[in-house]
């Protein structure tokens, strides 16, 4: 089998990874090496179905000795079966480098006999290109569950970013489609990342050269929508994995049905792509907007609604927080009204130490008028020729919604319905 | 205060160039209607002319005030802006700083005016073309030497240069900018932006094409159909990018690589791409 088929193979096996982001590691360049890196992350192409490409995502192997329901790759799935050589991974790495293709390599595998036999191929890779190459690129690996600490380690040492799938959002779901995993065996690696990380950072303060472990941090991702928890259950879920594990990212992926199983939403289901696009919306506010997550969802509202995002849902259920004036107010009531995002937020008290804020200027710093309009003053003031009850706010955000706003001002001598009748007919 | 002429500026385009307009400007306590390269072939006729010559003295004064006056920040959009793509943006870098010696630091914030608003959005779509380029630029190996191709509407080059330096310190390459006729040239030593007028790249060689076959299969392959998006993906990606972008090339990937992989044969080179079966694999077939 050559290059090309094996690169079909596996990339196709790997394309239901979510994660393809290169962020959180800043690493300059070297004179004479080749590669660097840089904090926010780089996209280099953006596939056909709106996903960022960043890295060379595909799976070491494809040979998997696991039979997790809902996964394409397990041993009972037929399918063709392929696996690079750490060698030929690490040269298509460099050569799509080189060209300006990736920011660096995404590494993943099917457990290849052992967990552990799986890491060590997964390092010989990440050897050849950080050791032999001197490549100073983006690594992401993911780490096998229930592979011996030691391995976990070499990895790390390597990586930019480290993650262990917990594949789905609770412990029966685990059991019921990934027989092979427990909810141990992925939180053992995830907790053993976390305290390289943090051992890591204090003999950094210590020595400088100390050897960096995971620099860009661990995410994690699971699938949503194959298993019957609630969104609020998911949230919970999130916000603990960055406070006990300080992930810097959790993603969901939507479940799209690749083979058919039992325990399994039927093949012809759409996969919840806009349930996913919430979670991610609440991912936001749980991350930058200073949220926590018992306030974007209770036991009232244990799911998302659909129409609105999380953000003016929490505006819409605290109408006693609004309005807010953008002249004043604190940045983290700023960041709270709905068409306010972080940028918008940071400029506008940027602005506003120099001149006070007017609506035309709003909207010049990126403000989103239309949603935020029913939120904030300014100067003391609504906008001009908005007119609205507050119990109505809810129907003008939807997204069609008629917007309120009248652009003219009224006056007392605009000709009223009659007048213009009277000229047309003459009767006066 | 100023007066307005009808006077037209003329300068040689360089940055030192329209310093020496400004030193014109606040000299003589006048303000040209508009300024243009007199390379420029929109220069109106029946306006007069005054021919601003670049004197290397009159544009470090300058250059010195407006850090000393304005501010750092002034100082680095008005930098900024000079590569970005504004119409008539030497106008506007004039006013704006006229209106920075009589006002203080404080002008780059007050976006309420005209011209700081028309300045900072320039430098804003400057820096994201610049950033999404850094992704979206496509290097071909010709015979050792990294080359690619731009057509960006702002003058990016020497934004990016910092970037591509270090990322690829070891490698000599090339990026040509197809709209405003420069170069970045970087040969592991020195860097240059020069003039160009035209550049042919030469056809790729086997090796080339076999890794553009691979990379077009790569991205073909990674799309899931069941979230087929294209307007999400034109958001991201304009189209105005795509036509130097390898994985948008009308071609077939797999009979580009095996057209590669005949002329291989003939050809050496192309290590790092080892063929037929492997160990590992037999090995795993047999435990199975």
């Amino acid at each position: 089998m050559d290059v090309f088929e094996k690169l079909t193979i596996l990339t196709d096996a790997a394309k239901y990874d979510v994660a393809c982001t290169s962020s959180g590691s800043d690493r300059a360049g070297v004179k004479g090496k080749l590669g660097s890196t840089m904090a926010p992350g780089c996209c280099h192409s953006f596939s056909a179905d709106g996903r960022c490409i960043s890295l060379l995502k595909v799976l070491m192997s494809n040979v998997c000795s696991y039979d997790c329901a809902y996964c394409v790759n397990r041993r009972t799935n037929d399918t063709p079966r392929a696996t690079f050589t750490p060698r030929e991974l690490a040269d298509l790495t460099i050569q799509f480098y080189r060209r300006n293709y990736i920011e660096g390599l995404f590494l993943s595998s099917a457990v290849i006999g052992t967990p552990d036999y799986t890491c060590e191929r997964m390092a010989e890779v990440l050897r050849i290109l950080r050791e032999e190459y001197g490549f100073r690129g983006y690594i992401h690996v993911k780490g096998i569950p229930g592979a011996d600490p030691m391995l976990i380690r070499r990895l790390g040492l390597w990586a930019d970013r480290m993650s262990v799938n917990i594949e789905l959002p609770s412990q029966a779901s685990l059991k019921l489609l990934a027989p092979d995993k427990s909810k141990e065996s992925i939180l053992l690696p995830m907790a053993k990342i976390k305290n390289g990380i943090d051992e890591s950072r204090a003999e950094i303060v210590k020595y400088s050269h100390a050897p960096r472990f995971v620099p860009a941090g661990q995410s994690t991702q699971m699938i949503i929508g194959a298993t019957p928890e609630t969104d609020r259950q998911i949230l919970r879920l999130t916000a603990g994995l960055y406070r006990k594990y300080a992930l810097k990212r959790v993603f969901f992926s939507a479940y799209t049905p690749v083979v058919a199983g039992k325990n399994l939403p039927s093949l012809d289901t759409r996969p919840p792509l806009l349930r996913e696009h919430r979670l991610y919306q609440a991912d936001w506010l749980l991350r930058f907007y200073g949220f926590n997550a018992d306030e974007i969802l209770d036991d009232a509202h244990p799911d998302f609604d659909p129409r609105f995002d999380p953000k003016c849902c929490w505006a819409l259920y605290h109408p006693e927080q609004f309005p807010v004036e953008v002249n004043r107010a604190p940045y983290e009531m700023l960041l709270r009204v709905p068409g306010i995002g972080v940028k918008s937020a940071r400029r506008i008290v940027q602005v506003r130490r120099v001149s006070a804020l007017n609506y035309d200027t709003l909207k010049k710093l990126g403000v989103v008028l239309r949603r935020a309009q029913f939120f904030i003053v300014c100067g003391g003031k609504r906008r001009e020729g908005l007119r609205f009850k507050e119990n109505e706010i809810a129907r003008y955000l939807l997204p069609d919604a008629m917007p309120p706003v009248e652009n003219r001002q009224l006056s007392l001598f605009d000709p009223r319905p009659e007048d213009i009748r009277q000229c047309i007919t003459g009767q006066i | 205060m100023y007066h307005r002429t009808d006077l037209i500026y003329l300068y040689d385009g360089t940055f030192d160039g329209f310093l020496c307009c400004v030193f014109d400007a606040v000299y003589h306590k006048r303000f040209p209607t508009e300024i243009y390269r007199e390379d420029d072939e929109a220069i109106p006729a029946l306006l007069p002319l005054h021919r601003v010559e670049t004197e290397f003295d009159k544009a470090r004064r300058v250059a010195r005030s407006i850090p000393e006056k304005i501010g750092r920040e002034a100082q680095q959009l008005v930098r900024d802006a000079f590569l970005t793509a504004l119409p008539q943006k030497e106008a506007v870098m004039l006013r704006f700083l006229l209106k920075g010696y009589h006002e203080g630091p404080d002008i780059v914030y007050r976006l309420g005016d005209d011209d700081v608003y028309a300045l900072r959005q320039a430098v804003q779509h400057l820096g994201n073309e610049a950033h999404l380029l850094k992704g979206f630029i496509r290097f071909s190996d010709a015979d050792g030497v990294l080359v690619a191709e731009i057509e960006p509407k702002n003058q990016v080059l020497p934004v990016l240069a910092e970037h591509f330096i270090a990322r690829f310190s070891g490698e000599r390459f090339l990026i040509y900018d197809r709209t405003h006729h420069s170069a970045l040239i970087y040969d592991r030593e020195r860097v240059r932006i020069i003039a160009v007028e035209k550049l042919e790249l030469p056809p790729p060689g086997v090796e080339e094409r076999a890794f553009r076959a691979l990379w077009k299969q790569f991205y073909e392959t990674i799309a899931i159909e069941a979230r087929y998006n294209p307007r999400c993906q034109r958001t991201h990606m304009p189209l105005r990018y795509r036509g130097v972008m390898t994985e948008h090339q009308a071609f077939d990937a797999r009979k580009e690589w095996e057209d590669a992989h005949v002329h291989r044969k003939t050809v050496s080179g192309l290590q790092g791409l080892p063929v037929g079966r492997n160990e590992t694999e037999n090995r795993i077939r047999q435990a199975e």
